[in-house]
């Protein structure tokens, strides 16, 4: 089955890249924007039927390679 | 003393710290990433670069290398590994070092001459060196140090921070910090001193019309400490 995942910065750590599109959206003239974080987008076809077995092979690959738990957090969707 | 230097797909340092470390006197040999045993050696480096194109996270996926798990064995008995620059993000992501690096604060890629301030002598890299701040070269786009509070103290603690960035009387302020680091840091040490992983590249600056010679009393007094 198909598994998507989102990695992001953590909370509290900087993310320019983030900061730079909020500021260039506020030049636009979406005033709304307040804040921006920017992340990281995967789709992942896993051999596995079950789902729940799949996400947790998902959470796996996100612990060892996809994510740095140091700077980041992942979601499973 | 018997050197070895990594080569991973996208390094682009590893011919220049392999000429730096032959001009003062190591016996260099450079090992494929694909190796999976380190041949006898006194030192590794893992050098500069763009591993893997930087791909997923800088020194992701380079960290990941067969070579990798015998430089931890290396590592964990004892022997001197230094990381410059990719080097560094590799240690980092191998978790042979604490922290992340991070782009730079400013979003730019930065290619200068720095100064950092040598901050803890009691170990093989820095015991007895000339100078306490070196005129050094970076050259990279995530060189912006980060760690946890509760990290930061342990490194403080245990004297882990190898060297800060400066100004050149050796002042450490945020008007000489190039890239958001914390506290200006520009390399770690691990907790027994034989890793150090740092931003700034001793290996560009070893001749006085490279621009600064600083590089060459890095490796002058690694050298002399090892014998």
């Amino acid at each position: 089955m198909k598994v998507e995942i989102i990695v992001t910065l953590k909370n509290g750590v900087l993310d320019p890249q983030g900061k730079a599109i909020q500021q260039t959206l506020n030049g636009m003239n979406f005033s709304e924007a307040k804040d921006v974080r920017q992340g990281k987008y995967f789709n992942i076809e896993i051999d596995i039927e079950d789902e729940k077995k799949a996400k947790l092979k998902a959470e796996e690959m996100c612990k060892k390679l996809l994510a740095n738990l140091v700077i980041e957090d992942y979601k499973i969707l | 003393m018997k050197s070895s230097v990594i080569i991973f797909p996208g390094s682009n340092c590893d011919r220049d710290i392999d000429v730096a470390l032959r001009k003062f006197g190591f016996k260099n040999q450079m090992v494929w990433h694909n190796e999976t045993k380190m041949p006898k050696s006194d030192l590794i480096v893992l050098p500069g670069g763009f591993s893997y194109g930087d791909y997923l996270r800088c020194g992701c996926i380079a960290s990941k290398s067969k070579i990798i798990k015998s430089i931890i064995d290396y590592a964990s008995s004892g022997g001197l590994i230094i990381g410059i620059c990719n080097g560094f993000q590799i240690l980092l992501e191998t978790g042979l070092l604490t922290g992340a690096l991070l782009t730079n604060k400013y979003l730019k890629f930065i290619c200068k001459n720095v100064f950092v301030k040598v901050n803890n002598s009691e170990n093989k890299y820095f015991k007895n060196i000339k100078k306490n701040v070196l005129e050094l070269h970076i050259a990279h786009n995530d060189g912006n140090y980060f760690c946890t509070d509760n990290e930061l103290k342990s490194l403080e603690d245990n004297n882990q921070v190898a060297a800060s960035y400066c100004n050149n009387n050796g002042e450490i302020d945020e008007e000489n910090n190039p890239n958001g680091s914390i506290k200006n840091i520009a390399g770690i040490f691990n907790k027994k001193k034989n890793i150090v992983g740092m931003m700034p590249h001793p290996e560009r600056v070893i001749e006085k019309n490279l621009s600064s010679k600083d590089g060459s009393y890095f490796f002058e007094n690694l050298l002399n400490n090892m014998n």
